[in-house]
């Protein structure tokens, strides 16, 4: 199993996909902190001096400006995930993987294992991003960038373990869906359209709100505990689930996914 | 050579069907250390199939193959028991031959240090650390027999490996195929080309519409010579061909023997005053023999 992991290291280390998203997720993430952090960060005055205006409570700006990182960027591990297992099929390297690992579940637990360690860097890679831009702007337009509170440093570790449960997901869904470009489409559709529609139609009821929670969007930033869709979402009704529980949900999808994959394309004849 | 010891590759009542398509069909044969053994058939006979199914990657109907009595999944040291080149086209094109390499040297547990001498035993160093991508099909054979080559295995299979290759690198394939058998290492390689693995195999199994239609030394294959002959009386040359007990045949505007030399034809024919206007030994080619073999009549039939 080490050997399959170190197998797996290499590879991914050994393309040059993996920084390439790497450097796109810290500049998009931090490009977008940067300037929440200027609009907000300005903004939450006007709002104080305006009578009736909702209030945007200068304490809840760190952590919905650092979880851009997971609100907006979660993507990244997860394509990572999805190219990571495809790329095998694509570039028909599942023959000599495995020749050289014939115990095929070895190679997706390996995957799973190295994806979580990418994620969790581009869960690094993230924060230093939304902090190193949204931390000094937040200080500049005077307001407390809470980067000395424990609470903070608690966000962040679990901004860093979404990241690396979202890679294992784009895992699971590569297995279940050996075809590069159809899931890739699958991965954007869902995470760009299809989820944040049904996220907000499941906010109307308090009833479709106790089922919307379990979307792989929505546990995600219940782990993370702050997200600027949750935070400025226009319904009273959305529910969440406590963190743990979020990174529960985000786990079991993964791990769902994964077993899938495991059981049809990953048993397939390779010819 | 340190290799592991060499095993004998066994088939036994091998079949595949994908769908309602029988690709293999009930093969049966063994593989034999310290030979080249080349296994042949035309283009979608069976060989990749089978040659797949040896290496655990396609399952099969019912039959198995195996190494010594194991099967592939079975070995305990994969890449150093059996070396595998399959095809010119598995690889990432992102990835440099040197890593390619060593991701599969970290796989099966392979010294890093066997990678450089790989690379130097199929003449890829200076090529090394560029993206596979950019290589010619020449050079992915290369890089394929240098992932072979990793484990320094006792057993090497390699599919149509001559492919791509220019004239010198075939050569340089042959030389290389050989002092691995003179190693004492069990070789099969496949081909649809007869001519291209002619000299350098010592056994071939010839295998049609997935099943085994010859198994036998070359020597075996090959069914000698004829001559052919001709006079203006042809039917009177005939009769005393015959008489002489030749065996004659009217192919192509000419009279075809065997049994009888050419030498002997012609003192027959002197001695019957009988002018030739033709007299040759012709010999009969592996090729022809071979597409005989292989032929398909059924298909030949079906217009194009």
């Amino acid at each position: 199993m080490i050997r399959a992991i170190r197998s797996e290291y290499r590879k991914l280390t050994s393309t040059s996909g993996w920084w390439i998203l790497l450097l796109i997720l810290v500049g998009y993430v931090g490009f977008t902190a940067a300037l929440l952090a200027g609009l907000f960060g300005a903004l939450g005055e006007q709002l104080a001096g305006t009578q009736g205006a909702p209030q945007l409570d200068s304490e809840s700006l760190p952590p919905i400006i650092y979880s851009t990182t997971t609100a907006i960027g979660y993507v990244f591990p997860l394509i990572l995930g999805v190219l990571v297992v495809t790329s095998e099929f694509r570039h028909q390297t599942l023959t000599p993987t495995f020749l050289a690992t014939p115990r095929r579940w070895r190679v997706l637990a390996a995957k799973l294992v190295v994806l979580f360690g990418a994620g969790a860097v581009y869960g690094v890679a993230g924060v230093l991003g939304s902090v190193g831009l949204g931390a000094p702007i937040l200080a500049l337009t005077g307001n407390d960038a809470a980067i000395d509170s424990g609470e903070t440093w608690l966000l962040l570790a679990r901004i860093v373990l979404a990241m690396a449960i979202w890679a294992v997901v784009g895992a699971g869904i590569g297995a279940l869906i050996p075809n590069q470009i159809a899931a890739i489409v699958v991965v954007l559709a869902f995470t760009q359209f299809v989820e944040p529609i049904l996220r907000f139609a499941a906010s109307i009821w308090a009833w479709t709100a106790d089922v919307g929670k379990f979307l792989p969007g929505a546990a995600s930033d219940a782990l993370v505990g702050a997200s600027f869709y949750t935070t400025l979402s226009p319904a009273a009704a959305t529910a969440t689930l406590e963190w743990w529980q979020g990174g529960l949900v985000l786990i079991g999808i993964a791990t769902t996914f994964a077993a899938a994959g495991a059981m049809t394309s990953w048993r397939k004849d390779v010819t | 050579m340190a290799f592991r010891a060499a095993s004998t590759i066994e088939f036994s009542g091998i079949s595949k069907r994908f769908g309602g398509v029988v690709a293999v069909d009930d093969l049966t044969f063994t593989v034999e250390p310290g030979v080249v053994t080349g296994f042949l058939g035309p283009n979608g006979a069976g060989k990749t199939t089978t040659l797949r199914m040896l290496l655990g990657l396609v399952r099969p109907t019912s039959g198995s193959a195996t190494f010594g009595g194991s099967a592939y999944h079975e070995l305990a040291q994969p890449l150093s028991t059996v070396g595998t080149a399959l095809e010119a086209s598995s690889f990432h094109p992102g990835r440099s031959a040197r890593n390619h390499l060593r991701v599969y040297a970290a796989a099966a547990g392979i010294d890093d240090g066997r990678v450089a001498n790989v690379l130097k035993t199929v003449g890829l160093v200076e090529f090394a650390d560029r993206k596979v991508g950019g290589y010619s099909m020449g050079m992915r054979q290369r890089l394929g027999l240098a992932f072979a080559l990793l484990g320094d295995p006792g057993v090497l299979v390699l599919d149509e490996p001559s492919n791509g290759l220019d004239p010198e690198g075939i050569r340089w394939m042959r030389g290389f195929l050989r002092a691995l058998a003179d190693d004492g290492r069990t070789v099969l390689i496949s081909s649809h080309v007869l001519s291209e693995v002619q000299q350098s195999v010592d056994r071939v199994v010839i295998i049609r519409r997935g099943r085994s239609v010859f198994q036998g030394s070359l020597d075996a294959l090959e069914t000698g010579s004829h001559v052919a002959v001709d006079a203006a009386d042809r039917a009177g040359l005939a009769r005393v061909l015959l008489t002489a007990g030749g065996v004659v045949d009217e192919v192509g505007g000419m009279l075809r023997v065997t049994g009888i030399d050419a030498i002997q034809v012609g003192e027959l024919a002197l001695s019957a005053h009988l002018p030739l206007r033709h007299l040759a030994t012709e010999h009969v080619g592996l090729e022809d023999v071979f597409l005989d073999l292989v032929g398909d009549p059924e298909r030949s039939g079906e217009t194009a």
